[in-house]
C-alpha cells in the first residue's frame, strides 16, 4: 500500500444527530483513489447516512469532510465530484433512457456532439447501447439500474456513491451485476463506495469492507482479514454464519472452551482472561466420535445444495453449527476435529485500535 | 353458476351510481341538446346556434368567459402552486391543508358577501389603503375584484391536487438532479415541475372549468360590467324566458368543457408513471 497517496474521501470525527438521536458517532474513514469500498451493516446502522454526507444530501452535526484534501462540508452537493446511484434508482420518469443519461451533461452545458457521445459511451458501458430511446417505463428492473449506473458514470466522478443498488434485483441478477459493478470499477479505475446489508456482496465485490453497527464503525479490512479475524462478537456473527462460544485465555496460543484446552493462533492477551472464541461451521470437519476433539449430538440438518447444514449440541449444551458436504445421522454422536489456527479468538470490548496493535505485535514475532 | 351470481352481485353495486349518472348527468345533457333545438315559441330550429356563432354579442361573451377564466386559474395557479410547494415543507402539511380548505365549507354566497362588505367604500380593505395613504378606492365592482375573489374562492381546489402531487414525489428524484449538478432552480424546473404537472393539470380542470361558467359573482361583485356565458345563461332561462337560447349557451360550454379535460388529459404517455413513492 503506497503511503503516501492522498486519500480521496477523509471522515474525520463525523457526526450526524436528529434531535437526541444520535445516527452517527465519531466517524473516522479514508478512502483511497481506485478502490471498492463497501459500507456493511444493519438496516439502520448509518451506512446511508455516511454515503448522504459525502454526497451532500445531509449535513454533518460535527466532524470534517474531505475530498481530495480539501474540506466539502459546506459545498453543496450539485458541485461535488461525486455521483450516486440511489437504491430506487430515482430515473426522470418524464425523460427517456438517454435523456436521463443526458441530464448531468446538458446541465454542465456540454456541447450537443460530445453529448450524444458520452451518453452513448455509458450506455454502451452498462450493455445497454441500443435502449437510449426507450421509456423508462418500458425497461426492466435489471436495466434502470444500469440506466442509474450509465448516468452517474456519464459525469466522470471520481467517487461513485452506490446506495444498496441491487437489493431490487432477483437473487440471480443481483449476482451477474455484483460482477459486472466489480468489472467496471475495475476497468474505470474510479473509487466505489457501495452501500449494502448483504454481506455475501459486500465479502464478493470489496476491496475493504467496514462494517457498522448503531452509528459507529466496527472494523475495517479486507474481506479476508475481516471473515477470519473478526473483531468482535457482532462482526463476527454478521459476517458469515459463526459458532461464537465464551471461553478462557489460558496463555499466549493456549485457550480453553468446553473444558477442554485447545492450542490456537491467538496471542497478547492477558493470562486466564474471559474471551469469546468463534468457529466457523465450514472448518469443522465431522469424523468418528472417538477421534473428534470434541463430541456432539446431531440435532437436525438441512440439505442447502452445495453443503449439509447440521445443528449439533455438546454436552454444555452448546449449539454447534456445521457445514459439511456429507450428511449426518440425526440422534447420533460425532466427532468434530478443526485445526488450531481455525480458532479465533475475540477479547471482549476490545477496540479496532487496540486490535490492530495487538495483531500487529504478535504477527511480528 | 357461482361464478355468475358473483358477477350479477357485483354489477348490483352499480346500480345506485348508474341511475344517478343516468338521471342527473344523461339525462339534463340531453334534454338541454334538445331545448336548444327549440325557438322562443317552441318551434324547431337551428337559429340559436346560428344566432350565437354570428352575433358579435354572443361570441364577445365567449371570449370573455374564457379571458377572465383564463386570469382566474392563472391567478389561482400563481398562488396555490407555491403555497402547495411550501405546505411539503412544513411540519404539519395536514393542519395547514385543513386550514385552507376550510373555507369551501362555507356558502359561496356568504363568502360573496362578505367581500362586498371588505370591499365596499367604508370597508375594511379601504380602511387600510386610507391608512397607509392611497385610499379609499372604488374597490368593489371592478374587474380585479371580481378576478380576486374567484380566486380566492377557486384557490383549495388548485392547492389540493398540486400538493398531493408534490408530497408523492420521491424525494430521490430531487437528490438526484442535484446529484448531477443542477442547481435548485434547475431541480425545480426540469424535473420537480415537470413531474407534478399531473397535479398542475388536475387543478386547472378544477378550476378553469367552474370559472368558465361562474355568474353571481359577475353581478355581486363583479358588478356585471362582464357579462360572461354563466350571466348570459341565467338571463335567459330566468329573465327573457328563452330557454333555447340559454341551452344553446350551455351546449357551447359543455363542449368547452369537453375541449379542455382533453387538452388537459392529453399526452398521458411520460407523466403520473411510477412517481408515487
Amino acid at each position: 500500500m503506497a503511503v503516501n497517496t492522498q486519500p480521496i474521501i477523509r471522515l474525520t470525527n463525523v457526526c450526524k444527530s436528529y434531535g437526541d438521536h444520535q445516527i452517527l458517532k465519531d466517524i473516522n474513514l479514508e478512502l483511497e483513489a481506485g478502490k471498492f469500498y463497501t459500507l456493511l451493516g444493519p438496516s439502520g446502522c448509518g451506512k446511508t447516512t455516511i454515503l448522504r454526507t459525502i454526497a451532500g444530501f445531509t449535513d454533518a452535526t460535527a466532524g470534517e469532510v474531505d475530498f481530495d484534501g480539501q474540506r466539502i462540508n459546506d459545498l453543496p452537493a450539485n458541485q461535488r465530484q461525486v455521483n450516486t446511484v440511489f437504491q430506487d434508482y430515482a430515473l426522470f420518469p418524464h425523460m427517456n433512457v438517454a435523456e436521463n443519461v443526458a441530464f448531468g451533461l446538458k446541465l454542465h452545458k456540454v456541447a450537443k456532439a460530445e453529448i450524444e457521445t458520452r451518453v452513448q459511451e455509458a450506455l454502451a458501458l452498462v450493455q445497454l447501447a441500443d435502449f437510449g430511446d426507450r421509456e423508462i417505463s418500458e425497461i426492466s428492473g435489471g436495466q434502470q439500474q444500469r440506466v442509474a449506473i450509465a448516468r452517474a458514470l456519464v459525469m466522470q466522478p471520481k467517487v461513485l456513491l452506490l446506495d444498496e443498488p441491487l437489493s431490487a434485483l432477483d437473487a440471480k441478477l443481483r449476482k451477474d451485476m455484483q460482477y459486472e459493478l466489480r468489472d467496471l470499477q475495475q476497468r474505470l479505475g474510479i473509487t466505489f463506495l457501495f452501500v449494502t446489508h448483504d454481506q455475501e456482496e459486500a465479502l464478493a465485490m470489496s476491496d475493504e469492507i467496514f462494517v457498522m453497527n448503531d452509528g459507529k464503525i466496527l472494523q475495517g479490512g479486507t474481506p479476508v482479514d475481516i471473515y477470519d479475524e473478526p473483531i468482535n462478537h457482532f462482526v463476527a456473527n454478521f459476517i458469515g454464519e459463526s459458532n461464537i462460544i465464551p471461553g478462557n485465555m489460558l496463555q499466549d496460543y493456549q485457550v480453553e472452551f468446553v473444558g477442554k484446552t485447545f492450542e490456537c493462533a491467538d496471542a497478547g492477551m492477558q493470562a486466564g482472561e474471559a474471551v469469546e472464541v468463534v468457529l466457523r461451521p465450514e472448518d469443522l470437519d465431522i469424523v468418528a466420535a472417538d477421534q473428534g476433539k470434541l463430541v456432539v449430538t446431531v440435532d437436525s440438518q438441512l440439505f442447502r445444495g452445495n453443503y449439509f447444514e447440521i445443528v449439533a449440541y455438546d454436552n454444555d449444551h452448546n449449539e454447534w453449527l456445521v457445514h459439511s458436504t456429507n450428511p449426518a445421522d440425526e440422534g447420533t454422536p460425532i466427532g468434530l476435529t478443526f485445526d488450531p489456527q481455525d480458532i479465533h479468538v475475540m477479547r471482549l470490548h476490545e477496540t479496532e485500535a487496540a486490535f490492530d496493535a495487538r495483531l500487529e505485535q504478535y504477527e511480528d514475532d | 353458476m357461482q361464478r355468475k351470481q358473483r358477477l350479477s352481485r357485483n354489477t348490483a353495486y352499480f346500480v345506485p351510481y348508474i341511475l344517478w349518472i343516468l338521471l342527473f348527468v344523461i339525462a339534463p345533457v340531453l334534454l338541454l341538446i334538445y331545448q336548444s333545438f327549440f325557438n322562443i315559441d317552441g318551434q324547431f330550429t337551428f337559429d340559436n346556434y346560428v344566432t350565437y356563432f354570428s352575433s358579435s354579442t354572443y361570441l364577445m361573451m365567449t371570449v370573455n368567459s374564457v379571458w377572465y377564466a383564463f386570469l382566474i386559474t392563472l391567478a389561482t395557479l400563481l398562488i396555490s402552486y407555491p403555497t402547495a410547494y411550501l405546505l411539503n415543507e412544513t411540519k404539519h402539511p395536514q393542519l395547514w391543508l385543513l386550514l385552507i380548505i376550510m373555507p369551501t365549507w362555507i356558502n359561496l354566497l356568504l363568502k360573496a358577501y362578505a367581500f362586498i362588505g371588505i370591499f365596499s367604500q367604508a370597508g375594511i380593505a379601504n380602511q387600510f389603503l386610507s391608512f397607509i395613504g392611497i385610499g379609499p378606492k372604488q374597490l368593489l365592482f371592478t374587474n380585479f375584484s371580481f378576478v380576486f375573489v374567484a380566486a380566492y374562492i377557486q384557490i383549495p381546489f388548485m392547492v389540493l391536487p398540486i400538493y398531493n402531487s408534490i408530497s408523492e414525489l420521491k424525494p430521490s428524484y430531487v437528490n438526484a438532479s442535484r446529484d448531477l449538478g443542477a442547481t435548485n432552480w434547475q431541480t425545480f424546473s426540469r424535473v420537480i415541475f415537470p413531474l407534478t404537472m399531473p397535479g398542475v393539470k388536475a387543478g386547472i380542470q378544477a378550476v378553469f372549468i367552474p370559472s368558465l361558467s361562474l355568474f353571481m359573482l359577475t353581478r355581486l361583485i363583479g358588478g356585471n360590467k362582464v357579462i360572461t356565458l354563466g350571466t348570459a345563461i341565467e338571463e335567459h332561462f330566468l329573465t327573457t324566458m328563452n330557454w333555447g337560447m340559454g341551452s344553446t349557451i350551455g351546449v357551447v360550454l359543455i363542449i368547452a368543457m369537453v375541449i379542455i379535460m382533453w387538452l388537459t388529459n392529453g399526452n398521458k404517455r411520460r407523466s403520473g408513471k411510477g412517481l408515487t413513492k
